[in-house]
This record gives C-alpha cells, sequence and structure tokens, in this order.
C-alpha cells in the first residue's frame, strides 16, 4: 500500500493504482469526519507548510483543516504582506522555511510548474493546490469521489466538462483523472475556450452546443469563467456566454433525463451556471467541498507515510 | 508450526468465553461488543453469533474499528485500511474490545485512543482469543483470555478462520 510517487504534482503522474488507493482512503477519512471527534492523530509529527502565492478560500481552508484533522502541525504563507514581495525567490523562500524543519509544502503558484520547479530542488514531499493553467490534482481527486459516490463508479460514465477549458487547470487535471479511469469524457463551450488540439491530444469529445452535451452526460462539470486570466476578449460579454452557454434549469428541465452538476467554485451565479440549478437537488456541489477535506487527508497521509519508508 | 487449538478446541473456546461475557453483562443491557480490525472481526463475529443464540431476543449493539489512523507506526510503511463502523453512541457504556491475539499491546492501545474519539464510555473490557503473555510493551491485560501461550518473539502465532482461510485452527509458525 503506497503511492508511486513522492510529491503530488498532477494527476498526469498517477497511475490507476494510486488513484484507486487515494479515493478508498479518503472513503475511510470521511468516516472521520463524521465521527463526534473528527481529528485523529496519524501525523502528529509532520509539519505542513502552506505556500499560497495566489489566492485562494477553498482550497486553502479545505488543505488546513485536513491538516488539523490528521494533528499535523500547519504554517500558512501567503505572497502578499511576505518577503516575496521584498523580491526573495521562490526557491529561497521555501528552503528558509524548509531550514525551520517542515516535512510537507503544500503550494498553490500562478506560474505553470512551479511546484514541478520546487520538486526538483528540495528533499520535501510537495502537494500541488494548483499551478497557472496546468493542473489542480486534489480538484480532480475530490471530483472523481464525488462523481463515484453519485453513480457509483467512474469506469464507462459519461463526463461533460463545461466552459473555459483553455485557462482551466481543473479541467486539465479531470481529463487526466478521467482519462485513467476508464470515464468518456466530452469538452464543451465556445471555440475560443477550447484549445485548438485538445481533441486529438487527449482523444476527447469537443462539442460546441451545450444542449446536445448535456443530452449527452451523466454528470456536467461546469467551470468558472477565469477572467482574471484571460488578457483579450473571448467572447463578447457575460451576458450573452450566460445564453449560450449557461446552464439554466429550464435547460435541464427540457432534457429526457437527470444529470449530476458539479461545479469546482467559486461560482460566478447568472454566467456559467444559474442560481436555481446551482442550489438544486442535481448539484452537488457542496458534497464536493466535503469531500474536498477527506481527499486532502487521504493525500496527506498517504504521501507523509511514503517519506518515512524511505528514510 | 505447532497447533494450539485445533477446530473443536476454537468452538468450546468461543463458547466458553461468550458465557464469562454473559457472567458480567448478564442481559448485555448497556453493553457494545467492538471487533478491530481487520483479523479481530473474524473471532468477535464467532462471539456475537454465540451470543445472539444466548440471547435470541436482543439486538446486540455491534461494532467495527479500524486503528490505522492511531497506530503508532504511521510513518514506518502504511498499512491496508479497513472499515470503521460504530453505528451507536458508546457514551456511559460497557465496551467489549475484541481481538485475536494480545501480544504487545500497542494495537489495544491504539485501539483506546480511537474509542475514546467515540465518546467517553463507563467501562472498557478486553477479550482475546491468544495471550502471549510476558511480551508486553505496554501495561495492558485482557479481562477475558481464550488461551495464554508463553512463545518467544521469533515465532508468530497465526489464527486460522474457515471464511478467510479455509480452516479453523489456531497454530504458533
Amino acid at each position: 500500500m503506497q503511492l508511486s510517487t513522492k510529491h503530488l504534482l498532477g494527476i498526469r503522474d498517477l497511475t490507476p493504482g494510486d488513484i484507486q488507493l487515494i479515493l478508498d482512503t479518503a472513503t475511510q477519512f470521511k468516516e472521520v469526519l463524521q465521527r463526534p471527534i473528527k481529528k485523529v492523530p496519524t501525523l502528529r509529527d509532520v509539519t505542513i507548510v502552506n505556500l499560497f502565492y495566489e489566492n485562494s478560500t477553498r482550497t486553502r481552508i479545505s488543505f488546513e483543516l485536513a491538516e488539523k484533522r490528521l494533528s499535523a502541525d500547519t504554517i500558512n504563507f501567503t505572497a502578499s504582506g511576505s518577503s516575496a514581495a521584498k523580491g526573495e525567490t521562490l526557491l529561497d523562500t521555501v528552503n528558509n522555511i524548509l531550514s525551520m524543519k517542515v516535512d510537507m509544502v503544500v503550494m498553490r503558484h500562478s506560474a505553470s510548474g512551479a511546484p514541478h520547479f520546487l520538486a526538483k530542488h528540495i528533499p520535501a514531499a510537495i502537494v500541488n493546490a494548483g499551478d497557472g493553467i496546468n493542473e489542480h490534482p486534489t480538484q480532480a481527486l475530490l471530483d472523481a469521489l464525488s462523481i463515484r459516490q453519485a453513480l457509483g463508479g467512474l469506469q464507462g460514465k459519461k463526463v461533460a466538462i463545461i466552459g473555459d477549458i483553455m485557462h482551466s487547470r481543473v479541467a486539465l487535471s479531470n481529463i487526466y483523472l478521467l482519462k485513467k479511469m476508464g470515464a468518456e469524457i466530452m469538452l464543451a463551450g465556445p471555440p475560443t475556450l477550447i484549445p485548438t488540439y485538445i481533441r486529438e491530444a487527449f482523444d476527447v469529445r469537443v462539442e460546441y452546443n451545450l444542449k446536445t452535451a448535456l443530452q449527452w452526460c451523466d454528470v456536467a462539470n461546469v467551470l468558472r469563467i477565469q477572467l482574471e486570466r484571460q488578457n483579450q476578449p473571448l467572447f463578447s460579454s457575460l451576458r450573452e456566454y450566460n445564453l449560450a452557454y449557461g446552464v439554466s434549469k429550464r435547460l435541464l428541465d427540457s432534457l429526457d433525463k437527470k444529470i449530476v452538476i458539479m461545479h469546482p467554485g467559486p461560482i460566478n451565479r447568472g454566467v456559467e451556471l444559474d442560481s436555481d440549478v446551482a442550489d438544486s437537488k442535481q448539484s452537488i456541489i457542496l458534497q464536493q467541498v466535503e469531500n474536498g477535506v477527506a481527499v486532502r487527508m487521504a493525500v496527506l497521509y498517504l504521501l507523509a507515510g511514503a517519506k518515512g519508508e524511505k528514510n | 508450526m505447532k497447533t494450539i487449538l485445533n477446530e473443536q478446541q476454537l468452538a468450546i473456546t468461543i463458547q466458553r468465553l461468550t458465557h464469562q461475557v454473559l457472567e458480567n453483562h448478564l442481559d448485555l443491557e448497556n453493553t457494545v461488543l467492538i471487533g478491530i480490525q481487520p483479523r479481530g472481526v473474524y473471532f468477535s463475529n464467532r462471539i456475537v453469533a454465540e451470543l445472539k443464540q444466548q440471547l435470541p431476543a436482543r439486538t446486540i449493539p455491534y461494532g467495527l474499528l479500524d486503528i490505522t489512523f492511531y497506530r503508532d507506526d504511521v510513518r514506518k510503511g502504511l498499512h491496508e485500511l479497513n472499515q470503521t463502523d460504530i453505528p451507536f453512541s458508546i457514551e456511559d457504556k460497557n465496551v467489549i474490545l475484541i481481538d485475536d491475539v494480545l501480544w504487545t499491546g500497542r494495537t489495544i492501545r491504539a485501539a483506546l485512543d480511537a474509542l475514546l474519539d467515540f465518546g467517553r464510555p463507563a467501562k472498557v473490557e478486553l477479550c482475546v482469543l491468544i495471550d502471549r503473555r510476558f511480551s508486553r510493551q505496554l501495561p495492558i491485560q485482557a479481562d477475558y483470555t481464550g488461551k495464554s501461550i508463553d512463545s518467544i518473539i521469533t515465532q508468530k502465532v497465526k489464527v486460522f478462520w474457515k471464511e478467510k482461510d479455509g480452516k479453523e485452527e489456531v497454530a504458533l509458525l
């Protein structure tokens, strides 16, 4: 029982066995989170630093909660208000923190590949909490756990990923994961937000009509429009985007089946997802958040154990 | 390989332990049973089945406990996880912990820690099939013991169960 990797940099590096192990372990941690005392002493000798060079609410809280539920000691670092603002390099910052005897690094960075760079230069285990437009592995894992709970499995399930595929690390991690676990994938959105060669690169379906995509799928994972990463207009207005690609109650009611709606958050209500859909029974958005803590506990636990074996 | 208990002796031992439990907890009023995962559960299943025969009218509160997250050797390598399922409150209850082999006492230490995260029991008792005495590393002893044996550290005690191993036997390897 062991992951094949020392770090969690991306789903790309994981084997299907690793993914299965993480999801199964997370299921056991979900049970821990139902107990009167939701805390286990497993990582009480581990110190974890949360390095967040980019804004985050859900992921940071979720990681921090997961660390605390495992009894690890945690340090939080945010780029604003730190010496990074004075011009210290990433490697210097991390080496300084590590010299205070830190075992694991959870990192979010706006530059794709930042955690991979760190992994080459420091001895601590690294968990990628989102790097630029590359990957967000723990999000894909919690999405997979949520799909598994909602539909009973991943193999052969039809998953539509809808919206801003181009700028979404959630999309890329989800594509890697779903492909490895044997699910079928369809990407849907405006042509300007879907990378040109993605169909060939991943052997996935691409669909430009939202209703066709929703009709095809069992689960729709609706992504946030990432305005902060778009430096040129890729669609004319949010209103027009909502009309063409917003998931609305009326659209869902017009399908001849009930599909499951997911969203990684934060939601732009009334843009990619209408409020009455986000708050409906079809949506498992809050279960995703709940699963997030269990998945992150599983990842930290499995990586911490792997470290012990090497020493 | 030396047999400690054969199939018949094993069945009689389980019956005796069940009666001893009933002696102290007459109709299991306010008493719950918890088997320790993974291998203690085969033994606890037998005890519970036997108790059901003795008290057919009662539903016996029976849970399973996985202690992996509470082990003191987590960082020396990971262990297989198993399901924890305690579908009742243990607050102010008499808890009988059930495991197959008591050796160093470390598993029971972890189980006690795990148990306290579910509430504050009135009393905790320990029921084991085999007690490897003189090899304890912690001050822990059983309240109900199937058989005490003397063994050296390099020896292994293995309990075979029909549903898992195809035979019923306790052996010293």
